[in-house]
Parts: C-alpha cells; structure tokens; sequence
C-alpha cells in the first residue's frame, strides 16, 4: 500500500511538494483564523448576554408586567412602556411593511434594471445606513413641530421610516430568488402580471418576505434615538398614539442614566426584555426559513 | 454511409405506422388523400396542402442588439406536431417562445416581422397577451410546479378565464390529469403539493396544467430533457395522443425523439430556418448539406 503510493508520487514528477505545502499551511492559517474571529465574536456576546441575565433576570418580577413605571422610591414596573413600545412599533410595522413590501414587488416585478428602479434602489441604500437619530430628528421637524406635541404616531412614523428601507430591500432579494421559469410558467397559462405576482411570486416567496418584516421588526424595537424625538415618554398610561407615549428604549435609557436604584433595576428588566423579543424574533424567522426551504 | 442515420429513419417510420389510425382520422377530416402519400412520397406537397396554424413571417429576434433570428419564414401545420431541431443556440427556442410572446416578459428582447396565427398577426400591438397565451400554451424545459396543490395546479389557469362549478372544475382537473396520464399516479394525492411529486410526475403536471385550459398550440420547450428515459417515454406517448386535438411545437436536442414524435421537422442553424420539411424526408433524404450533417452527428 504504502509502496504503491511512493511509486505513484515519483511518477508524477509534476507535483511540487513544497507549493502544495504551502497551500495547506495557508490552509490552516485562515481556518483558524476564521475560528478565532467567530469565537471572539461569539465571546463579546455571551458576556453581554450574561451580564443582561445576571442583572436583569432578578427584576423581571410580575409587577414588571402589570404596573406603570414608578417614580423614584416607589414600587411600579414597565406595563405602560411595553404596552407603549407594542403599539408604537406595531404601527411602524402597519405603514412600513406594505409600502415596503409594494415597493419592494415594483423593483423586482416591474422596475427592474430601469433608470427609476436604479435610482430608487440607489436612494433606498442610502435610507437603510441613514444614522437613526436624522430620521428621528426629520420627523420631528415635520410631524412633532407642526402639531405642536410629541405624540406616539410620531414615533410610528419613525420607526416606518427605520423599517421601509430594510422591508423593500428583503422583498425585492426575495423576489428575486423566485425562478423566473416560474413567472413564465403563469404568464404561458394567460394570466395577467399582477395575478402572477400575487398568486405564484408571492407564493414562493412569502416566508422569505415574512422574514424581512420580522427582522425590521426587530431592528425597531430596540431604536431609542428617534424616539426620543418623536414619542418622548409617558410616566403614566397614555390614552392613545396621538400623545406622548411611554416606550421601552427611552424608559431604559431614562432610568439607567438616573442615580436611583430602583430605576436603574428596572431598566435592567427592561433590557432583558427586548433583548428576548428580539432572540425570539431571530428564531422565529429561521424556523420560518427553514419551512420556506423545505415547502 | 450514415449508420447514425438509419436508426431515427427506422424509430420513425415504426412510429409512423403505429399512430397511422390517429392521425389517418385527424388528415381524412381536412381532405387529404392517403396518409401513405403524404409520409412516403409527396411530402413538399403534404407540408404545403395542410391547413396552417401558425404562419411566420420575414421574422427577426432581438436580445438588445444580437439578432437571434435571420428571417424566418414557415408554416406551421395545424394538428401536427413540428419538431425543431438544432445545435445549442441556434435560436429554436426563441422562435417558440415568439409563438406565445413569453419574451415580452424581458426588456430588451423584441421580434420584428409578421406570425399570423388564425389570420391575426400576433405580434400587433393590440395583441392581447394575455388571451393568447390561453390560447397558445407552454411546457419548459424544467418542471414548474407552483407551490400549491396538484389539484390547485391545474385549476389556477383555469379559473383566469373559466367560470366553472365545483364539480366541472373536479372534471376538468381530473380529464387534463388523465390526458397527461397522471390521474392514476396522483389520484390520492390532489391536495398534496405538487412540488412534492417526482421530476418526471412534475413535468407532466405542467402539461396536465398547461392542457386544462384547453389551448389550441401546445409549445413544448425541451420538455423531456430533465426526465429520464421511461419518463420521457410517457411524455411522447402522451404526445402522440395529444396530436388529434392540438397544434404541436417540440424543441428537442434528441435526434431520436424528433424522429418518433413528430410529422415534421425544422433545423435551425446560427438564427436561420435552413430546412423544414416531412421529419420522414428530413431523416432520410434532406436537401441541405448542414442538415444532414447534424442529423448523422457530424455536426459541432
């Protein structure tokens, strides 16, 4: 055996044993470079994940859940900011995905590779790495100046403007990986674009479609800057959008930059909290992914 | 000389004879004298007598700026099936896929000439899409199953332009299944995906799909080349039969299949109809020089 491999080596007179050991030399040098990159990355995370839990866990206690937040010294939890922060964000979601979503179907299903599709594509780029504070700071000039309050539909507002870039730009990548064997499938049966579209295109590609609003869902939920801005905060329970509202970001970076413990453990729970909604929400869509693969 | 050659001419002519009753029915009812005239002597003659489905003409193909198609000018018999041969990029498929005006799909892609089809030419701007590709149908080279059920497959094209109760819609699902000789395969399967049916179960379900809304051309775009052979066997079998009441086009790369399935054959080369004529006549006895260099496989 070992004799046959020898004699094999000296008849390929071609192969150049040291060139090939250079090769797996740089081999393993980038493999474990890679390695020790994502275990660095991973390592970052897992402290911030424990510090959260090791700080915010014995706070999470029911009253977290059921009361307003407290002024200093009292006993209260965050109900009116995660109620507050549903609402706002739920509302960013209700005009940011189907605009999104329309927007995104244009460039991929109508636009394509037209001046107006480059341009769109080129200024929706440009949206989606636009700081957050800007947009906060747009709407307040636009929204929260004219009406004279900050108010919850502000901060909605807003947060659509963070959501719409990254929803147009999923739903047309989506799209995208739908075959077009497929659209011509439909269209050779004699049905029209939009009826392609939305009974076949979007078909194929709802739960990739879905992920993109899950993932701008998640990306919201933790904006604090443009908030600030917009729906400011709430000590108490608001009786609609169309004031100040109460929100988990701006509560915890209130309480967490105040000197008052309780404060500071609240904001501590608070953390935790959007933290886990938005594990949940990552999780939530790669089990969608993987169903979307499979169907 | 051509030992390549006499194996389609002899698939062929065995195919022939096994179809004759179909076909000898479907020729009698347009008046024409013997099928034995028309597949062994006077095939310029059989071409030129049948009634024509589709009549292209004068017809150039623009992918931005290559031309595609050299002016092509053929008639395509009615209720026959034409097969169109030639090496990779010869421009067979973009000549079926002007039948039904798919390209329009792509910017950048244009036809100029003229393809009448029922003495409309299809290629005026007032041309509704969207009516001629129900009436224009289309198989492609890969199975495209929508992610739906088998039953759902089949009835989406159908309820774009049919009204049909719940009990007309479960015949005409089950009638395309059993023209694609499919029913008995899927029958306890109509509500499962039809994604989830083997290639070859899928490549028939597109023409079950592409058959129920009862098109009058069917334009097979190398539907068999992703199929293997006892797939593909059904699908030409099911062509044979599908003949008596469609117009049939078939691209293919397979020599043999040309020469089982079909009553006439064009060859294309670089964007240019060089011949068309009896498939009969195209495997045993072709007038061009390039033509029967590709048939025998002495061809690039």
């Amino acid at each position: 055996m070992k004799n046959s491999r020898n004699s094999i080596n000296r008849i390929r007179s071609n192969i150049n044993m040291n060139l090939y050991r250079r090769r797996r030399l740089a081999n393993l040098v980038i493999l474990a470079g890679s390695m020790l990159t994502t275990i660095f990355g991973l390592f970052w995370l897992c402290w911030l994940l424990i510090t959260l839990f090791g700080h915010g866990f014995q706070h999470l206690a029911l009253s977290v859940f059921t009361q307003p937040t407290p002024p200093p010294g009292e006993s209260g939890g965050l109900a009116n900011a995660i109620v507050g922060s549903i609402l706002i964000t739920g509302a960013g979601i209700a005009v940011g995905a189907p605009v999104g979503v329309l927007a995104g179907t244009f460039l991929s299903e109508f636009a394509m590779d037209s001046p107006v599709a480059t341009s769109v594509r080129f200024i929706n780029d440009v949206l989606l790495s636009a700081p957050s504070i800007i947009l906060g700071v747009f709407i307040y000039s636009v929204v929260v100046v004219p009406m004279g309050h900050f108010s919850g539909w502000a901060g909605a507002l807003a947060l659509a403007l963070i959501a719409l870039p990254i929803i147009v730009r999923t739903t047309e990548d989506m799209l995208k990986l739908v075959p077009n064997t497929m659209r011509e499938a439909a269209c050779a049966l004699g049905a029209p674009r939009w009826k392609v579209t939305v009974a076949i295109v979007y078909r194929a590609a709802r739960s990739g479609i879905l992920t993109g609003i899950l993932l701008a869902i998640a990306r919201i939920t933790g904006e604090t800057a443009p908030l600030l801005f917009t729906a400011l905060n709430n000590q108490f329970w608001s009786r609609g959008l169309n004031e100040p509202v109460a929100n988990l970001p701006v509560v915890i970076f209130q309480f967490a930059m105040s000197p008052y413990e309780d404060w500071q453990n609240l904001a501590w729970a608070g953390a935790l909290l959007i933290t886990v909604s938005v594990l949940v929400l990552n999780i939530l869509v790669r089990t969608l992914l993987r169903g979307g693969a499979r169907g | 000389m051509n030992e390549k050659g006499q194996t389609p001419r002899e698939t062929g002519q065995l195919n022939i004879d096994t179809n004759q009753t179909e076909k000898a029915e479907n020729l009698l009812t347009h008046g024409f004298r013997d099928i034995k005239d028309l597949k062994t002597k006077g095939k310029k003659a059989g071409l030129h007598d049948l009634p024509v489905k589709i009549e292209v003409k004068d017809l150039d193909f623009y992918y931005g700026n290559f031309k595609a198609l050299h002016s092509i000018t053929m008639n395509i018999p009615e209720k026959h099936v034409t097969a169109m041969i030639g090496p990779s990029g010869c421009g067979k498929s973009t000549l079926i896929r002007c039948f039904n005006r798919i390209y329009e799909l792509y910017p950048g892609q244009r036809a100029d000439g003229e393809i009448g089809l029922d003495g409309r030419n299809i290629l005026s701007s007032n041309e509704d899409l969207n009516l001629l590709r129900s009436q224009v149908g289309m198989v492609f080279q890969k199975p495209t199953p929508f992610a739906m059920s088998v039953y759902d497959n089949i009835a989406f094209g159908v309820r774009l332009y049919e009204n049909l109760s719940r009990g007309e819609m479960d015949e005409r699902v089950e009638w395309a299944l059993r023209k694609a000789a499919l029913f008995d395969e899927v029958k306890d399967k109509l509500r499962q995906t039809g994604t989830a049916l083997s290639g070859g179960q899928q490549q028939r379900l597109c023409i079950a799909r592409a058959i129920a809304v009862k098109p009058e051309v069917v334009l097979l775009d190398e539907p068999c080349s992703a199929l293997d052979p006892r797939s593909t066997a059904k699908v030409e079998d099911l062509i044979n039969e599908l003949v008596a009441d469609y117009t049939i086009v078939i691209v293919t790369h397979n020599m043999q299949q040309a020469a089982r399935v079909s009553d006439f054959t064009a060859f294309m080369y670089l964007g240019k109809l060089i011949e068309f004529d009896s498939t009969d006549r195209m495997f045993t006895n072709p007038r061009e020089k390039d033509t029967e260099d590709y048939i025998t496989g002495r061809f690039g």
